[in-house]
């Protein structure tokens, strides 16, 4: 296996994008990642896309082959493929990306991620969402999307101790970092009060305690890394790509306080790196509820099990502490195109160990971590970055 | 929904058909052709059993933003449920208060209707829980 680098990245502001269509944010996207690794067309050797459900959102399938089109790739006649697994889409299409490139198979790979959200309702929207979950034994009988979490916290609130507030702190916090961030969906700063008195949406979790619906894209260039500097000065390498599954329906665990798919990802990423979650200076996990940061942050080692919440209250997962979890404003304020989260998580793990954070920068970033979940914790692919 | 997909998920959804695996004893919910801890072992080997229908509450959420189909039902509950056999089961809970639904509460299931395709569409019938009368709730 060669070394991979990230040489480019791209994205555009998440948010409801009213006049784009998914086309124009995958080319928006897309390009913008070529045009950071200064990269000619014809040097591109194929695509990966990740998404969720065009489908079903903008009643288009084969939208691989419509992004390479687009892009003006298709001349070119580059294998363009879609990765689908739900909410993680976008970390898996760049894993086929990585491992595409790090058996030798391509030089130089695009992935992006994309997915258009809001030319259906919302309720039509959560229906689409909600099939990343058990469609014959959970939704048929009256399961949610955010239902099936609400009983991950609830369950959670139980064993633990987890508080309504300590909960609710995560919006806060992510909202915070969405304020510093001009490509989030929600920019604006919230207090607990706003948190706690939002309307239910299914209790424990209220409406502040879920990511939004979003359109969104997102991309990424990989590149072999003996090759990376012909493209730029500061690749960044991937120093770990690891994914793990677990069963579809949540009620089939024999836990549900614990993302198993994420703890075995990251061992295995851990192991592929070198590292320890204490090397970790700044990690995007999938907070598309408030309860899914807290369990991320248990399961991935940051804190034990349990402590989650505890961690967040006392400011160990904002800028400037232990661990800097989701300064993009994650999930919850960045929003949450399905489909190209994954790769957004990433392009702001890039970012932040090239340094151009912003105002949001971390000091010092040196190793980055990316959790990307699909459905209720039935894939995990966890990324690992490191600055060279 | 197909009717050819509600007709062959009745036996489960009727009539709780579960399977067993016949080396382990690891119940399945619903019916699986091989256990995920004996692999090829299992292979001929499942058996099939009907749940007893009894268990109690493992988690539950108060459900406010519902999908179209369950808008006339909202707020409900919906809960997963450890059944006696060890295997877990996700439905609504009926016929109590969501203030008086607890972690640890006794419920049995109980044959309702579940949904219906649309105005004109096919109903369909499944499991829900309701809350057991005999014996208290454990803490």
């Amino acid at each position: 296996m060669r070394e991979v680098a990230i040489i480019g990245v791209g994205d555009t502001k998440f948010g409801e994008l009213w006049d784009m269509g998914f086309r124009d944010i995958g080319i928006a996207a897309g390009l913008a990642a070529v045009q950071d690794a200064n990269l000619a067309a014809e040097e591109i050797d194929a695509l990966y896309v990740g998404n969720m459900s065009a489908g079903r959102f903008i009643e288009q399938e084969h939208v691989a082959a419509l992004i390479a089109d687009y892009s003006g790739l298709a001349r070119d006649n580059i294998p363009a493929t879609r990765i689908e697994a739900a909410g993680a889409s976008g970390g898996l299409a760049l894993r086929q990306g990585y491992l595409a490139v790090a058996s030798g198979m391509h030089d130089l790979v695009v992935v992006g991620g994309a997915e258009k959200m809001t030319d259906v309702g919302d309720t039509m929207a959560a229906e689409i969402q909600s099939s990343s979950t058990d469609q014959q034994w959970e939704v048929t009988f009256g399961a949610t999307f955010p239902a099936l979490h609400a009983m991950i916290a609830r369950r959670h609130m139980h064993e633990y101790g987890t508080t309504r507030e300590q909960l609710a702190s995560v919006a806060v916090l992510n909202h915070l970092h969405g304020s510093m961030n001009p490509k989030a969906q929600f920019q604006r700063a919230i207090d607990l009060k706003t948190v706690l008195n939002a309307p239910p949406v299914a209790e424990p979790l209220g409406m502040f305690d879920c990511a939004p619906s979003s359109d969104g894209a997102a991309a990424v260039v990989l590149c072999a890394m003996e090759k990376a500097h012909n493209h730029t000065d500061k690749p960044i390498r991937i120093l770990a790509s690891a994914q793990a599954s677990d069963t579809l329906a949540l009620h089939a665990r024999s836990s549900i306080t614990s993302f198993q798919a994420t703890k075995v990802a990251a061992q295995r990423a851990f192991k592929q790196a070198r590292l320890e979650p204490k090397d970790i200076q700044v990690a995007e996990v999938h907070d598309n509820f408030t309860i899914s940061e807290l369990l991320a942050i248990e399961d991935l080692g940051f804190f034990p099990k349990g402590e989650g919440g505890k961690a967040v209250v006392d400011g160990q997962v904002g800028i400037g502490g232990r661990v800097a979890v989701n300064t993009s404003g994650g999930l919850k304020a960045r929003g949450d195109p399905i489909g190209a989260t994954g790769v957004a998580q990433v392009v702001e793990i890039v970012s932040q160990l090239r340094g151009t954070a912003g105002k949001r920068q971390v000091a010092g970033a040196k190793y980055g971590l990316a959790q990307n979940v699909g459905g209720t914790g039935a894939t995990v692919v966890v990324t690992i970055l490191g600055a060279t | 929904m197909s009717t050819a997909r509600l007709w062959r998920e009745n036996p489960s959804r009727y009539n709780l058909a579960a399977s067993k695996c016949g080396v382990c004893g690891k119940v399945f919910f619903p019916p699986r052709n091989v256990c995920s801890t004996c692999h090829r072992k299992s292979i001929g080997k499942m058996e099939q059993l009907l749940l007893s229908g009894e268990g109690e509450v493992y988690s539950y959420s108060i459900v406010h933003d519902a999908p179209s189909q369950f808008e006339m039902l909202k707020p409900y509950v919906l809960a997963m449920v450890r059944m006696n056999e060890g295997v877990m089961l996700t439905s609504q809970l009926i016929d109590a208060y969501p203030k008086e639904v607890v972690i640890g509460m006794k419920v049995r299931t109980t044959l309702r209707k579940v949904g219906e395709d649309g105005p004109a569409g096919v109903i369909y019938y499944g499991y829900k829980f309701t809350p057991m009368t005999d014996g208290p709730p454990s803490p």
